[in-house]
């Protein structure tokens, strides 16, 4: 393979700047993060560990394997999205190695607010849970959560990818031997009860787990009978009588450490077909990216800069470099596995579009994961385009996207704006882990262009009734439309919404891509049958 | 020269002794118990002789069953090493009866010296100085006095009676003389009701010095210089070196006259010690004569270049002594250190267990190693728990301690407490390497060797740390290589999260007290390094184990800028580092997983350590109350008094009186009472 020259001064001024600025917005990730890592207020961290339980974040880190990463998944969930705060959606999901195997984790965190199941931490579980099935990864659940967040049932309970599905789940995966181990460590009321009985082997910690369809309180109200938790659900009543759970725990500690034993009982083998090599580091340092992204979203780049501080030695076997240029193909080593690489450089015109749908055609033969790193404006617009097919072009692409079964991974390292967001593998096209970069923006088209637009068609509207529109009055309509669309389309705002799997920051782009390339591989890949491309 | 001889021993001597015969062309003839059938001596030896159970009073020391292998294989000789029948009088004549070579001196010498009175009294007729003193039945003031005069200050008053320290008087003048007098007499009166007095010569800094003599047939006598054994715990040696420090041309060939004459006042034969007490000023009074081979003897071998049980072989066949005493040259200095199964923090009591990991260093003209074990083998509850000696020489006395310390820091021994790192820190101490040396040596620094008053020092710590981390990855990258995907980033054990610092914590322990220590995972370019916290000092370091084939128990450590070697010793919780200060043992702490709790009320008690049981006091069924008594156990001579932790019952008992007791072992099935602990909650 070639190794990728690169053109970048990182002494320059430029870069400098750049770098600054990177810097600057990954700061701001970082220190928002590190409050909302904290979980619950103060008052509540000191509550919980009063009562002997571990924090979540400290039981994750007891469950892993000593020393393993843990790829945790929408850090930003509930982002300012609720009236109150709710970091994190009040649930770390996440994958981690637990006894040698890659596992999906979710663990309630009880601190913030009871551990109960906002609208988010619902879509949080159940996108913990598409990934646990995507990639045929075992789900650790630790629970400890009062159920439903009642004031918010109307968003929680009723409809298909709601509450209900989280069980669904569990009996799907089971079916499919995706194990499912659940660990008791608090709560897990009502439908939450559900979780451990769900599960192919629970695990309750005395004196700390409790399961039961209704607590004391409706059950007094329901039947007047006066029972205690303990009584009525926990460790003791369901390991010795009733049967719901299989292993009885002394402490947290105890209850991760017969988890780990759980798994590492499973008789699973990762199914790694895939011709890997050895790891070599990139030739250029992954920081260096910082100073890559130009502080100006409108100035260009040259993506291969990027792929060169992403890919093993910065080797890269380019596709077409001389055809369809704003789409740069190639296959490279991301930790030794084999990917193909689709990388904007530039707007999508007809040629990149049909570039790209081969290639990932190829790919899909040679069952190579796919890498999208995608900062696309969209297709190129204009009469001569329209009539030279770039719909047909485009829609190849997005065919060639859409019905690919290797796995797919989309990173947003700038702009992902309208049909170039689906081209390129956007959130509806089923990547198995889609991350952006704090300095990305997503939308359906550029702040500035949809104020253009809508300007245009009210200045349209005030011609045909004869009105004048002052340029003042025209900016002070778009500025508005523009700030909407730079808050919507900022990645906190998505990742808030989990329009994605998280925000990253750049450097750690091939630490995270590896460790996914790496999960996904406990699928075995299977045979694309792709759909009619219109020719 | 003998063609066949037998070995009535085990362990290191056996081997130690096979080894020479087979030089020499001698065949070999061990002997073995159950716990031995396997053992080194029995698969180095030509042929071998089961003589009995484990329990040496049932096999080793059955004095008929050895004589009787002997004669069934043809031996024309029985060495019996140490211990054992070494100095058994009879053995040594049934021998002769049964017209097989004892090697070893003539029974009128092992007799002579078995009673140590009776030793005595012939040594001062040979004119073999002992320590003054006056054992007389005339208890007059001045008659005592006299004798205290006559022998010089300081000195001893004892009661006859007397134990215990208690009767007992240091007089340091004259002027002193008359009230420690009547203190030791006043005392010993109410002690026990007697307040008869001897008064012995008080040598304030006494050291153990052995003269090795060895004799022939032939009436020629040689003496191969001295050893220094002057560092004990309990009566046992520790640490040996040939020659003593600081002894003059003129002293040496005092001590040795001596000591041949005190041979040949027994008509000696063959190897023995003379063991002296050697007082600051050069004085030097007789203590006893070992009529057999010593455990120390390599150090002497290794100063005067002779094979000490080739000599004993020559000489029990007739032989002329190989070498006169002009001949001898006194080259080097060597030191002998013992490695023994046992708990220098728990009172030296012996440990057993399996040798799951045995790494010696590596051996050369300067390090030898006289060992009858291997890895894999037990160091049971039968015999001696010595594991090895570690003999080491140099030019001279510096050279060779550094030897020793290197040595022992390579030593490494897994399954089984031992004493490696007490020798270590004994090896390395001030007062050791200045030779500031006596019998008392052990007690006087107790707390420099056992580091009881060290906090771990500033950048060791960090360096106990950082081995965790780095042997995690270590053994991660295994695991990787073990398996079908053995690059995957998940293999990589730096506990990498997700926009935030990379953090691995860490609790060590050290001498009780505890340390948080976290350290984070960082990197330059590619290179990995880590920021450890200890208590809010961070530090920067960097390190690999290394991981060649002979050097695959060494840390390369940089913190702060400073790049250092330490050797390590790793096993199950916990770390030692061997610096050149000493050994740092530093212990993780796991979390608790409290799956004892349910055991807290009716959990078992256990040996604290081998040994034998000596009564049981109690019965099946009985009721007992915190603190009483229940069982008592033997080791070393010491007992040890089991009893209940809380009041209860005893529900089943395994052991029998006279039962030997492996360390750990369940000794009583015990419930307690429920509710009736004083625990405040």
């Amino acid at each position: 393979m070639a190794k990728i020259i690169s053109k970048i001064n990182t002494r320059s001024q430029d870069f400098l700047d750049n770098a600054a600025h990177m810097q600057t917005q990954v700061d701001d990730l970082r220190e928002k993060l590190s409050e909302i890592k904290l979980g619950g207020g103060e008052k509540s961290r000191e509550r919980h560990i009063g009562r002997g339980k571990l924090l979540p974040r400290d039981r994750v880190n007891a469950l892993l394997d000593d020393g393993s990463a843990f790829l945790e998944f929408s850090q930003l969930a509930a982002y300012k999205v609720y009236d109150e705060n709710v970091p994190s959606a009040g649930i770390i999901t996440g994958i981690g190695r637990v006894a040698g195997q890659e596992c999906v984790i979710v663990a309630n965190d009880a601190t913030v607010k009871g551990g109960t199941y906002y609208p988010l931490t619902v879509k949080k579980h159940l996108r913990a849970q598409a990934i646990a099935q995507e990639n045929n990864l075992p789900c650790i659940y630790l629970v400890d959560s009062g159920g439903a967040n009642l004031p918010n049932q109307d968003d929680v309970f009723p409809d298909k990818e709601h509450f209900g599905r989280i069980f669904f789940n569990q009996a799907n995966m089971s079916a499919n031997n995706i194990p499912q181990v659940a660990v008791v460590m608090g709560s897990c009321t009502a439908g939450g009860a559900y979780v451990p009985a769900m599960a192919d082997e629970s695990i309750i910690v005395k004196e700390q787990g409790t399961i039961f369809l209704a607590g004391p309180p409706l059950v007094k109200a329901a039947t007047g009978e006066v029972v205690s938790a303990e009584d009525l659900g926990g460790a003791d009543v369901h390991c010795r009588t009733s049967g719901v759970t299989d292993h009885y725990a002394q402490n947290d500690h105890h209850a991760l450490e017969i988890a780990r034993s759980a798994v590492d009982n499973l008789n699973r083998v990762k199914p790694v077909t895939i011709d890997f090599q050895e790891v070599i580091e990139p030739a250029y340092p992954t920081e260096d990216v910082y100073g890559i992204i130009p502080k100006d979203t409108r100035q260009p780049f040259d993506v291969r800069e990027i792929i060169a501080r992403i890919v093993d030695g910065s080797d890269f076997h380019e596709f077409k470099a001389l055809y369809g240029s704003t789409l740069v193909c190639g296959y490279a080593n991301i930790y030794g596995y084999p990917v193909g690489i689709v990388a904007n450089n530039g707007v999508l015109f007809g040629e990149s579009a049909e570039k790209g749908a081969h290639f990932i055609q190829l790919c899909a033969q040679r069952k190579i994961p796919l890498v999208f790193l995608q900062n696309i404006t969209g297709f190129m617009v204009g009469k001569q385009y329209e009539s030279g097919g770039i719909a047909k072009h485009g829609a190849k692409m997005v065919t060639a996207v859409a019905t690919a079964q290797v796995p797919k991974f989309t990173i947003l390292i700038g702009g992902s704006f309208g049909a170039g967001n689906y081209g390129m593998c956007g959130r509806a096209y089923d990547p198995r882990f889609l991350f952006m970069w704090p300095n990305s923006r997503i939308s359906v088209m550029g702040g500035e262009q949809a104020a253009g637009v809508l300007a245009q068609v009210t200045r349209d509207k005030k011609e045909k009734l004869g009105e004048t529109w002052s340029e003042a009055d025209e900016q002070s309509f778009k500025q508005p439309i523009i700030d909407n669309y730079e808050h919507q389309g900022h990645p906190y705002y998505a990742s808030a919404r989990l329009w994605d799997d998280g925000v990253i920051d750049p450097a750690d782009t091939r630490q995270v891509l590896g460790l996914a390339i790496s999960a996904s591989l406990n699928k075995t890949i299977e045979d694309t049958k792709f759909g009619i491309f219109r020719m | 020269m003998f063609s066949k001889i037998l070995i009535a021993n085990r362990g290191e001597i056996a081997c130690r002794i096979i080894k020479t015969a087979k030089q020499m062309g001698v065949l070999t003839v061990a002997v073995y118990s159950d716990a031995d059938k396997d053992s080194l001596h029995v698969h180095m030896a030509d042929e071998a002789v089961y003589i009995g159970p484990s329990p040496s009073r049932e096999s080793y020391l059955l004095g008929d069953k050895v004589i009787a292998a002997a004669k069934q294989t043809g031996a024309q000789a029985i060495h019996p090493g140490y211990g054992f029948l070494s100095e058994n009088a009879d053995f040594c004549r049934n021998c002769a009866t049964e017209n097989i070579v004892f090697i070893g001196p003539p029974v009128g010498a092992i007799e002579a010296m078995g009673s140590k009175s009776a030793a005595k009294n012939i040594m001062e007729k040979a004119n073999v100085p002992l320590v003054p003193g006056y054992h007389g039945d005339n208890q007059s003031r001045d008659i005592i006095k006299k004798a205290a005069d006559d022998m010089g200050y300081p000195v001893l008053l004892k009661a006859t009676a007397g134990g215990g320290g208690k009767g007992m008087r240091q007089v340091w003048s004259e002027a002193e003389f008359d009230e420690g007098l009547e203190a030791a007499k006043r005392e010993s009166m109410s002690s026990f009701g007697d307040d008869t007095m001897l008064v012995e010569k008080y040598l304030t800094q006494p050291r153990h010095v052995e003269i090795q003599v060895f004799c022939d047939n032939h009436d020629n006598a040689v003496y191969l210089f001295e050893r220094d054994c002057s560092v004990q715990r309990r009566h046992q040696k520790v640490i040996e070196e040939a020659p003593a420090f600081s002894m003059s041309e003129e002293l040496r060939a005092k001590m040795g006259e001596s000591a041949i004459q005190s041979a040949q006042a027994i008509g000696y034969q063959g190897a023995g010690t003379v063991e002296f007490l050697l007082d600051f000023d050069g004085s030097f009074y007789f203590m006893e004569m070992n009529t057999r081979l010593q455990v120390e003897h390599p150090v002497t071998e290794m100063i005067s270049g002779q094979d000490l049980v080739e000599w004993q072989l020559r000489v029990a066949a007739g032989e002329f002594l190989p070498k006169t005493q002009d001949q001898l040259v006194l080259n080097g200095h060597a030191f002998e250190a013992r490695i023994y199964a046992e708990d220098p923090n728990n009172d030296f009591l012996p440990a057993t267990g399996k040798l799951s990991l045995l790494k010696t260093p590596i051996e050369s003209e300067h390090v030898r190693i006289d060992t009858g074990v291997r890895q894999g083998d037990d160091v049971s509850v039968y015999y001696d728990p010595m594991i090895a000696k570690l003999i080491v020489w140099d030019e001279n006395r510096e050279k060779a301690l550094q030897r020793l310390a290197k040595a022992l820091s390579e030593y490494r021994i897994n399954g089984v407490v031992t004493n490696i790192d007490f020798l270590y820190n004994l090896a390395t101490s001030a007062p050791f390497k200045a030779a500031d040396i006596d019998t008392g040596f052990i007690e006087k620094n107790h707390d420099l060797i056992f580091h009881n008053n060290e906090k771990p020092l500033v950048n060791e710590l960090p360096i106990a740390a950082l081995f965790l981390i780095l042997s995690k990855e270590n053994k991660a990258k295994q695991q990787a290589q073990q398996s079908n995907d053995p690059h995957s980033p998940w293999y990589n054990a730096n506990a990498w999260r997700l926009n935030e610092a990379n953090l691995h914590t860490l609790v060590l322990a050290h001498n009780d007290t505890e340390y948080s220590v976290t350290v984070e995972q960082k990197r330059k370019g590619n290179d990995a390094y880590y920021s450890i916290d200890v208590n809010g000092e961070k530090f920067d370091c960097q390190g690999e184990i290394l991981t060649t084939p002979h050097n695959d128990d060494t840390i390369v450590a940089t913190i702060n800028g400073h790049r250092s070697q330490t050797t390590f010793n790793h096993f199950e919780n916990t770390i030692s580092l061997y610096r050149t200060n000493g050994v740092l043992n530093f212990t993780q702490l796991l979390p608790d997983c409290g799956q004892n709790d349910d055991d807290d009320n009716h959990g078992g008690l256990a040996a604290p350590m081998n040994g034998t049981m000596v009564s049981v006091l109690v019965k099946a069924g009985e009721q007992v109350s915190k603190g009483q008594a229940l069982v008592i156990m033997e080791a070393m001579k010491m007992e040890h008094t089991i009893k209940a932790p809380s009041d209860g019952t005893i529900d089943e008992i395994f052991f029998h009186e006279g039962d030997m007791v492996d360390g750990g072992a369940e000794l009583l099935a015990f419930t307690a009472q429920e509710n009736t602990s004083e625990e405040s909650e």
